[in-house]
């Protein structure tokens, strides 16, 4: 009896669970087995250089790749085989890597582009109030935004969704030092407000005091796991991988 | 002002009618084809055929349906066809988008250019089998014959109707992808459809519908056009190669674009075949043979006998100097 609870505990906490998944572009085979498990919550983050499979692992769980093998269960369910949108409605927010701002949208539109999916998200002022400048800029064409705008815009349009997951890839690039304080402040918030989240970051400066968990990719496979209370432990290592 | 033209103002207007007439159906057809080609990225070459069937759909039901099923007195008027024949032609090409488009979107916009081509040459050929090459008479209904006097012209009620018609189809059009939240579903599409894809948008279920009421604006044209146009089912191949001008100087995938050029191509196309700017030169360069030899080539093109080929020079022109159209932006 006991166990029976403590595997359905266990499955309820798991809110993705991705075992042995591999992707390929067209014929290139892109993962080659990637195992991670994100609880109810937490932040962890994939770390890596370039080209080791952090994005296409991203692009994978909401089927972006071309085909895909193994298993993505998302709140238990197996997604493997759902179309993109069938898999986004099930609760996930993606943010990628070239933000996706729509030219011909205008900085409102883009924001309320993505449908609302379920109950508990953001309302739009919660959203102008954590991102000021994009009520300054609500009529401006999506792309006439700086580049630190851009991202905020990207963040902000799917934290009014109600997706609980949200998959974000790279939100620091090319950005300016303050804007990146304010992004980690955002990702705090957002913590408290109980989302989960998967960060793709190169700056581990940023990615280390957010994260609970880091996995490091390599060549398409997770290659190490790092607890946050790890981390001081695994540092030399941690920077000999990544090459920073 | 007539008299300086050396042309009457009915001849004048007369034309400038057609063309205001002929552009609406570029309109109406261009604007189709420019949806289509902004979210499926496909050239859609049986446009031509959806229109002519939609007149053959307003056709059949009008004068051969009620035959056919054995009840003379079922007549489905004009009316009903407007509603009809883009709702069946619509179907028609949600049923090849489904089974033979949806499998090219991966590959080079030849492949969908070649079959769309071969479906419309398909279509075409059967109802050249069925009904014949010769123009069928389609009659303009009840409510729209006469005209009205406008002083300087005579305006038949039937030809103010299209224009009132396709205009307010292209400009409903315009404004719900333009400033409606469907239509910011349609433009971000447009731009990146797997990303619009993984916000939870059905985007393959957009494509189909979207495939279909570009389809449907067509099959609307060919109804309108029945009572100008003979309906014959080469009617629709004769039309296609100037809307694809008419597409390709206001920019692929513009929807403003296809509008405006549509209907401002049209009015050109008018005024060259009515003869104004030849009388024009003529007078102009009257007192100077040399110039009048000079600028003979240019004249040639505004001759009414060129009308046709007007819209092919302006097509030239544009692409020299904007490859990317009018409306259109570089990619």
């Amino acid at each position: 009896m006991d166990s029976v609870a403590a595997a359905v505990e266990g499955s309820d906490s798991e809110l993705l669970q991705v075992k042995d998944l591999h992707a390929w572009y067209g014929e290139s085979h892109v993962l080659h087995g990637i195992d991670l498990v994100v609880r109810r919550g937490e932040c962890v983050t994939l770390l890596g250089r370039n080209g080791a499979g952090r994005t296409t692992t991203l692009r994978a769980i909401l089927g972006l790749t071309g085909r895909r093998t193994g298993s993505i269960r998302l709140n238990g369910r197996e997604t493997i085989g759902l179309a993109t949108h069938r898999i986004a409605r099930l609760g996930i927010g993606y943010c990628p890597e070239e933000r996706g701002i729509f030219a011909s949208l205008t900085t409102e539109e883009n924001l309320l582009l993505p449908p609302l999916i379920a109950p508990g998200g953001l309302s739009l002022d919660e959203i102008y109030q954590m991102f000021p400048n994009l009520l300054e800029r609500r009529s401006s064409p999506g792309t006439r935004l700086s580049g630190g705008e851009q991202q905020m815009l990207a963040m902000a349009r799917i934290l009014r969704t109600g997706a609980k997951l949200l998959l974000l890839d790279e939100i620091t690039e090319g950005l300016a030092p303050v804007i990146v304080q304010t992004l980690g402040r955002v990702i705090r918030e957002l913590k408290v407000r109980g989302f989960t989240i998967v960060l793709v970051e190169q700056n581990f400066r940023f990615a280390a005091p957010l994260a609970d968990r880091h996995y490091v990719i390599e060549h398409g496979r997770v290659a190490e796991v790092v607890t946050h209370a790890e981390l001081g432990s695994k540092m030399d290592q941690l920077q000999e991988i990544l090459g920073v | 002002m007539a008299e300086l033209l050396g042309i009457t103002p009915q001849a004048l207007f007369g034309q400038l009618l057609v063309g205001l007439i002929n552009g609406s159906f570029y309109a109406i057809l261009s604007l189709g084809l420019a949806i289509i080609f902004g979210l499926l990225n496909i050239i859609n070459f049986t446009h031509g055929a959806q229109y002519m069937m939609g007149a053959f759909i307003a056709w059949i039901g009008f004068y051969k349906l009620g035959e056919w099923v054995g009840n003379p007195d079922l007549v489905v008027n004009y009316w009903w066809s407007l509603l009809l024949a883009p709702l069946a032609v619509g179907a028609f090409g949600i049923l090849i988008e489904k089974t033979l488009l949806k499998r090219l979107y991966h590959l080079d916009h030849l492949y969908g250019l070649l079959l769309t081509f071969g479906i419309a040459l398909i279509c075409e050929g059967l109802f050249r089998t069925w009904f014949g090459i010769s123009g069928l008479r389609y009659d303009v209904p009840a409510q729209l014959t006469g005209g009205q006097n406008l002083g300087f012209m005579f305006m038949p009620n039937y030809r103010a109707w299209v224009v009132v018609a396709s205009l307010a189809v292209c400009f409903v059009t315009w404004f719900v992808i333009e400033r409606t939240k469907l239509g910011s579903y349609l433009r971000a599409g447009t731009e990146n459809p797997r990303l619009l894809q993984a916000f939870g948008i059905n985007v393959p279920l957009m494509i189909t519908l979207t495939y279909g009421y570009g389809v449907a604006l067509a099959a609307f044209a060919g109804v309108l056009a029945a009572p100008i146009f003979q309906v014959n089912p080469l009617m629709g191949s004769n039309l296609i190669i100037v809307v694809f001008a008419v597409v390709v100087i206001g920019g692929m995938g513009s929807i403003a674009g296809a509008i405006v050029t549509g209907v401002g191509l049209g009015l050109i196309e008018g005024v060259v075949k009515s003869g104004v700017i030849a009388t024009v030169i003529d007078k102009a360069t009257s007192g100077s043979p040399i110039v009048a030899q000079a600028i003979y080539p240019v004249k040639l093109l505004f001759q009414p006998e060129a009308s046709a080929v007007i819209i092919f020079v302006v097509m030239v022109i544009v692409l020299l100097v904007r490859p990317a159209g009018l409306f259109g932006r570089e990619k």
